[in-house]
């Protein structure tokens, strides 16, 4: 039976977003939200962690972070889009160093748009990333 | 020697560890005005840690924390079986260094800081949980567990400076601020997880029921000052755990030179002192 639904820890990486969407994920954490009571927790770290925040758009220079750590974490895992830069590069698309959203170099589970994202939809998409992770979990089973 | 107790631990322990810390993160959240996580959430975070992709970054990592877990719980077994209260502690230190060891296997910079610190921490802690050993012979006559937790001798009138070093370090063993320096929750810029950074998935399960173990044997050694009235000893163990929980959200977290120097002037004027007078105390016969 998978654990996924009841403890979904986070990790959160800002590609190049304004710290808008970054405050907004932040806010999730402090008491008003307070995601912890469904058990998310901030690891910080990407082998510890199950669904990877991302916010911002891609870029020149952070592709190969985003890579990285993305290619650190244990499966399964699932990236979620944050704000609308992530999902699509935004008013940023058209700049010389943007490579657009991060459906660009990952596969992106979740798009949460908005300008900055509400911290409710952000919520709101980590839910949904926590019922993507269990369907991968179940097809994990049965590669095997 | 009674192992009735220590396989009651052995089984009992990583519930009521983990059950402790689950309280622990609901007190934690209810102090800072958020709703907290339920009080089972220790066990979903490990079953989820233990359906995850194994990603081993060397071999030697998983026996490193096998031991880890296995001499953990021997520890405890021991020590609640009523053994040998040295062997106790020394079986505590040794399986301390395989979670040291574990973290320097994987040649990670972050586990090398979280390894050197918790090296530090040993060396902070061991000698107040030693002096607390020797005093309990003093005050009792006897190494074994058993005999000290069944002596008629209030130990907490007889050890207090002991006590009260003791509840200083044991912050450091239960990883709480403000020593929480090896592996924290909430250091991600300084050292992302320190020891564990590297650990992911079953290992990190592991690594988590060893610290329940670690819980339960420590606040069992709380236990020993009060062993002359069962239900003052419960009542003061979870006042213990309180109180450490309290600290745990009014300290920042100390720099490593600061954490050594606070834990070995508590050990050797509280600690000292207390040995010294019931030293005296024995010698003139008092007791």
């Amino acid at each position: 039976m998978p654990h996924f639904k009841k403890s979904p820890w986070i990790i959160h990486y800002d590609g190049s977003s304004c710290n808008g969407c970054d405050i907004e994920v932040l806010a999730c954490l402090t008491p008003h939200y307070d995601v912890e009571r469904f058990g998310i927790v901030n690891t910080g770290n990407p082998k510890h962690a199950d669904i990877l925040l991302i916010t911002g758009s891609i870029n020149e220079q952070n592709v190969q972070v985003v890579k990285n750590i993305y290619g650190q974490m244990p499966g399964p895992k699932a990236v979620v889009a944050i704000g609308i830069c992530a999902t699509s590069g935004g008013v940023f698309r058209e700049c010389y160093n943007v490579m657009g959203g991060v459906d660009k170099v990952l596969p992106v589970d979740v798009y949460v748009p908005g300008c900055a994202a509400r911290p409710e939809s952000i919520i709101d998409g980590i839910a949904k990333a926590i019922a993507i992770l269990e369907r991968k979990k179940k097809w994990m089973k049965v590669r095997k | 020697m009674n192992l009735l107790y220590g396989l009651v631990y052995i089984i009992l322990a990583p519930v009521i560890g983990g059950i402790a810390i689950g309280l622990d993160r609901k007190v934690t959240a209810r102090m800072q005005g958020r709703v907290g996580p339920p009080v089972l959430q220790p066990f979903y975070d490990v079953l989820k840690l233990f359906e995850k992709e194994s990603a081993v970054v060397t071999r030697s990592q998983n026996f490193f924390v096998f031991a880890y877990l296995i001499f953990m719980a021997l520890t405890g077994f021991l020590f609640f079986s009523g053994g040998d209260l040295l062997l106790v502690i020394f079986a505590m230190t040794l399986s301390e260094i395989f979670l040291v060891l574990g973290a320097y296997s994987v040649n990670s910079p972050y586990s090398f800081i979280g390894a050197e610190r918790e090296l530090v921490q040993i060396m902070a802690f061991e000698p107040v949980i030693l002096l607390s050993a020797a005093g309990m012979y003093l005050a009792t006559g006897s190494f074994y567990v058993g005999s000290i937790a069944r002596s008629s001798n209030p130990l907490i009138l007889l050890l207090p400076g002991l006590f009260i070093a003791l509840l200083c370090v044991l912050t450091l063993k239960l990883r709480k601020s403000p020593f929480d320096l090896s592996t924290s929750h909430h250091a991600h810029q300084e050292l992302v997880k320190g020891v564990t950074t590297e650990f992911s998935g079953s290992t990190l399960g592991s690594i988590e029921i060893a610290h329940w173990y670690e819980t339960v044997m420590l606040l069992g050694f709380v236990y020993l000052f009060f062993g002359f009235s069962p239900l003052l000893a419960v009542a003061a163990v979870m006042l213990t755990y309180l109180l450490e929980i309290f600290i745990d959200n009014t300290f920042p977290r100390f720099k490593l030179d600061l954490a050594l120097k606070s834990s070995w002037a508590v050990t050797l004027i509280l600690g000292m002192a207390n040995m010294l007078v019931l030293w005296f105390y024995v010698k003139g016969g008092l007791l």
